[in-house]
């Protein structure tokens, strides 16, 4: 990158700053008349020099000059105005200059604010884009919280500047030498006090601000350290916790902490000194004007008017002049900044534009044997991990690498992944050094899964497909406003020397994966989650989510069969006690009474949980059903023996997860209250200690916690003030429930529960494993697996994925690089948290699965355990970073070597 | 069956006859009340063992694997403790329990149990006693075994 700032700027935006110069000294002709001006109305109209007899006028926007051998030429003679009108005349130019002047601060500050922004837009994106070309030793140094600040904060204060670069001194100086000259053409002496004065300021402070320079590098530097730190310890968390050292942790923060505030106060306290002798100095002048002009008037070498124009004219300069020197701060310090910044994205061996370069077509397929001669690779300390070893696996070939402790096959692995570079000799794939291939060759022809897996905090589905976004495939049209909002994307896009790929476009390569499009996409999908064992898990992802009915419509509109088809399916195998279904006339035993009332899912957090008895529509309608009552006693009743049952207990004690409708936390409490409500009529309790009683009885389910409170009288008014809920539900809580109905999908609540639209009851302890297996089943037989598996592929992984089991999230890996069919699928011990079991399942079924339909990629595979290499056709064993055996697997069970040796 | 009527029945159990009954209601609530019909499986032999059940109602036999398949080796009636075992020695169930009419129970988890023996000493001495009842038992059969052969 460009070390120097200002050359940086100046190549990237020379037009638009000279475009800007020229609009800059336009506006000087304004901002000059406005300064001559005020000398004009005092001495002309207000002092009433030329209109010292009465009636007489002045010629007003005459247009005469005195041209060079041709005379005094007269364009216009102006019009002729008394006293009062030259003056309401001279101020009404004054006004306009006012708004002209304005009008060119307005043009040039947008200007120049977007241009900052463009240059921000542009530097960010290459420094990104640098990051995308680094080389893979770099990422072993840095830490990625230090990267993202350096793209994001370091670089924002030369957004500002770059607007300023080369302006703010044209402008600025032009405005100060403008003013000085005013100053100057007045009165030469006043014009000299002034001068020397902006002389001591112009040498003096910026000396001085060479220390708030050295000083704002240190912040840099710390600030960065700080948030790569605080990077660390959210990644490193687990450590933490695991070693007691969270107060190690709050030490160093608080350290560094310490050191920043240190370099910052230092840094006021000398910006606040530097300001206060710049204000002194330049407070100084007008002391000096006041004393040296008012003598010179009262002397009479100087009129009245002069002295109030050129006090007039100073006040327009410790302004700008304040600001230049400020310019020359931010100048020196943004240079700082980006030097800084520079130093760290410039690295040696950066990856080839061309490598990386956006290819549409699809590049054929890689049909010859991928090689390593003579390779060796290092670790980062220098340690050999492979030493000159030379191997070739060919098209179609199925090798297993088993390696020794210190043997080196996964350096191999990371090698033909491109992971990690060679320390001499090479990988090639035919004649080609592979790292002289382009990415799109590698990346579509090649794929690769390690133990290490890096999931992106989005869907399963969008790291599932991840590995087939290579280019934008599909050309959007958009209409209207989108068009507009497109077409302005290009453009800025371009302006900033940023690609204007389309993120909308469909990225997904289809072809590559066997299919035509979305429609036959998911046949592909499932297959390979499928060949990984992952299926299961997903769909019961699938059935704990709640749909996207958007997008899975098909299970919504066939919810109805599928309700039929688990109650046929349960009364044909007896099983009907299992579930306790929904029915709109009927109380359910097996839901909480406030489940009951609702008899929906709520949908917002009007109705949901504690706010529900609170709720002033829902009280009113237990009002009217005679409910309100009713559920207080029974709420007391429940909290008298809930406290019986739990008032001695230490509140960690392990009953309390029994206790649904109270927390440990809440006992004492609910003890006062119910003191205090005790023997109280319940017209005189409060609303709130009602919704606090009353919301201990919506959680009470009979069958679970047999207080004996539910009676038939009692259930039948709750079903008639469920009916009474919905008739009168007002506007405002349309959207905060969704009422259960035998005919409708319930969008707020998950898969299981809609297909269950009951609840399981409670005595039978595995009725959520038969259910589920059951669901499943139908869902088969009805043919909306696939719609299932999509629900769950909907699921967000989290951070790095960590919403998965390490154990999925290397299956997922390994489905990513089925994906793709690719022609070399290189594994490197990619099921390492699998036990030895699932691992040989997975990799038969993912031999298999490469396999289908006639394919024969070839497969190098790292294995975790010699006996795995049974299933390839070839065997290479490693032994401290040497090729020590090569061969079929019967060759090499029949010799006497190191395979041997680690099989037994 | 209501809470009071669950302690009722615990009241009964030998086991749980020291208690005084608002603990013995504290046990009850934390428990699960199940069901099963006739022919279901309560746990089986080699399963982990994660809690104890109580018989409220209905009758369950204990099976035994053999070489010749199952063998019932007791039969549990109403108010009878099953499954205890493998909590206390955090080991797999060592027969298979199966209902023999629809029956009721209460199924105390693992943790629980622990718990309560910790906090009811009477509890532990009344568990020690039966366990003991037992081992004479056991010993009595051993010998009749042996000398019978």
């Amino acid at each position: 990158m460009e070390p120097s700032l200002a050359r940086y700027i100046w190549t990237h935006t020379k037009k638009q700053q000279l475009w800007i110069l020229v609009i800059v000294l336009l506006s000087m002709i304004p901002y000059f008349m406005s300064f001559d001006l005020p000398k004009l109305i005092v001495n002309g109209p207000i002092q009433g020099r030329g209109f010292e007899q009465p009636g007489a006028t002045q010629p007003f926007m005459r247009l005469h000059y005195n041209l060079p051998f041709i005379g005094e030429v007269q364009f216009f003679p102006g019009f002729q105005l008394d006293r009062t009108t030259t003056l309401l005349a001279l101020s009404l130019v004054f006004l306009l200059l006012v708004i002209i002047n304005g009008l060119f601060k307005f043009y040039i500050n947008t200007y120049k604010g977007r241009l900052g922004e463009r240059m921000l837009r542009r530097i960010r994106f290459e420094l990104v884009d640098r990051v995308l070309r680094f080389p893979p030793r770099y990422f072993k140094r840095v830490k990625s919280a230090e990267v993202a600040t350096m793209v994001k904060d370091e670089v924002e204060p030369l957004g500002g500047f770059i607007g300023d670069a080369f302006l703010q001194p044209v402008l600025l100086g032009g405005q100060a030498v403008t003013a000085m000259l005013f100053i100057v053409v007045q009165n030469f002496w006043l014009g000299m006090i002034a001068a020397v004065i902006v002389l001591i300021q112009i040498v003096l402070i910026p000396r001085m601000r060479r220390r708030l320079i050295v000083l704002g590098r240190k912040r840099q530097l710390t600030a960065r350290a700080l948030s790569g730190r605080v990077g660390e310890i959210v990644d490193g968390i687990g450590a933490v916790h695991v070693h007691d050292t969270s107060n190690y942790e709050r030490a160093d923060i608080a350290a560094r902490l310490g050191l920043i505030f240190k370099i910052r106060f230092d840094l006021y306290q000398w910006k606040f000194m530097v300001k206060f002798l710049n204000n002194f100095l330049a407070q100084i002048t007008p002391f000096l004007f006041y004393m040296v002009g008012g003598y010179l008037v009262i002397r009479g070498r100087l009129d009245v008017g002069q002295l109030v124009a050129v006090i007039g004219a100073y006040k327009d300069l410790p302004g700008p002049m304040k600001e230049l020197i400020d310019w020359d701060q931010d100048r020196q310090d943004v240079q700082v900044k980006y030097q800084q910044v520079v130093e760290q994205f410039t690295v040696e061996g950066l990856i080839a534009p061309r490598i990386g370069a956006l290819t549409i077509d699809d590049p054929g397929p890689m049909t010859n044997p991928l090689s390593a001669i003579g390779l060796s690779m290092a670790d980062d300390g220098g340690a050999m991990l492979l030493d000159r070893i030379s191997l070739q696996v060919k098209p179609g070939e199925t090798v297993a690498l088993v390696s020794t402790s210190t043997g080196g096959a996964e350096a191999l692995a990371e090698a033909f992944a491109r992971l990690n570079w060679p320390e001499s000799g090479r990988v090639a794939s035919g004649a080609d050094d592979l790292l002289e291939l382009p990415e799109a060759v590698t990346g579509r022809r090649m794929s690769y899964a390690s133990s290490d897996v890096f999931l992106f905090q989005a869907s399963l589905r969008d790291n599932l497909l991840y590995g087939l976004k290579h280019a934008p495939l599909t050309s959007v049209t958009y209409d209207g406003a989108a068009a507009d909002q497109h077409r302005w994307n290009i453009h800025e896009a371009r302006r900033s020397g940023n690609p204007d790929l389309d993120i909308h476009s469909d990225w997904i390569d289809y072809a590559s994966v066997g299919a035509t499009g979305p429609h036959d996409l998911f046949e592909a999908v499932r297959q390979v989650l499928d060949a990984v064992l992952l299926s299961r898990d997903i769909l019961d992802l699938g059935l704990r989510s709640s749909a996207d009915l958007t997008r899975h419509t098909e299970l919504a509109g066939r919810i109805v069969e599928l309700r039929a088809a688990l109650r046929t399916r349960l009364e044909h195998e007896g099983l009907s006690g299992l579930v306790v279904p929904f029915e709109p006339g009927a109380y359910n035993k097996e839901a909480t009474i406030g489940q009951n009332l609702l008899f929906g899912a709520a949908a917002g957090p009007e109705l949901a949980d504690r706010a529900l008895a609170a709720n002033p529509y829902f009280a009113s309608v237990l009002m009217q059903a005679g409910l309100d009552r009713m559920l207080y006693e029974m709420g007391m009743d429940i909290a008298k023996q809930a406290i019986e049952l739990f008032a001695d207990l230490p509140p960690d004690h392990q009953f309390f997860q029994q206790l649904a409708f109270m927390s440990a936390e809440e006992i004492p409490a609910y003890e006062t209250l119910l003191q205090r409500l005790k023997n109280r009529p319940y017209e005189t309790v409060s609303e709130n200690d009602r919704a606090m009683i009353v919301t201990l009885s919506f959680a009470y389910i009979e069958p679970r916690h047999r207080f004996g409170l539910l009676s038939d009288e009692l259930m039948n008014k709750i079903v008639a003030a469920r009916n009474q809920f919905y008739e009168d539900l007002p506007p405002e809580l349309q959207n905060a429930v969704e009422r259960y109905d035998p005919a409708k999908y319930i969008a707020a609540a998950t898969v299981m529960d809609n297909v269950l639209f009951g609840r399981l009851g409670s005595n039978h302890p595995d009725a959520p494993d038969r259910i589920r297996s059951i669901v499943y089943d139908i869902l088969d037989e009805l043919g909306l697996y696939a719609e299932l598996l999509d629900v769950g592929l909907d699921f967000n992984v989290g951070a790095g994925g960590r919403r998965l089991t390490s154990g999925q999230r290397q299956k997922l890996d390994v489905a990513r690089a089925l994906l793709k069919r690719p022609d070399f699928l290189i594994f490197n011990r990619p099921l390492s948290a699998l036990d030895q079991r699932v691992q040989e399942k997975v990799l038969q079924n993912v031999l298999e699965e490469a396999r289908r339909d006639g394919r024969s990629p070839a497969i190098v595979w790292v294995v975790t355990n010699p006996a795995m290499a049974m299933m390839f056709d070839r065997v290479v064993v490693f032994d401290s970073g040497r090729l020590v055996e090569d061969g079929p697997h019967e060759t090499l069970l029949a010799g006497s070597g190191i395979f041997k040796e680690l099989l037994s | 069956m209501l809470l009071k009527d669950e302690v009722g029945m615990l009241q009964r159990v030998p086991l749980f006859s020291g208690i005084e009954p608002a603990k013995l209601k504290l046990l009850a609530f934390t428990s699960d009340r199940v069901s099963y019909s006739a022919g279901q499986i309560l746990f089986r032999q080699g399963d982990e063992g994660d809690a104890a059940y109580v018989i409220l109602s209905g009758k369950a036999d204990i099976l035994v694997d053999s070489e010749s398949g199952p063998i019932k080796v007791a039969e549990l009636l109403p108010n009878s403790i099953v499954g205890e075992i493998a909590i206390l020695c955090n080991s797999s169930r060592t027969a298979t329990v199966r209902a023999a009419s629809p029956v009721e129970a209460l199924r105390i988890r693992k943790d629980h149990f622990l718990r309560l023996m910790k906090e009811f000493p009477e509890m532990t001495v009344e568990m020690v006693r039966v366990l003991a009842d037992r081992l004479s038992h056991t010993t009595a059969d051993l010998i009749d075994a042996r000398s019978a052969k």
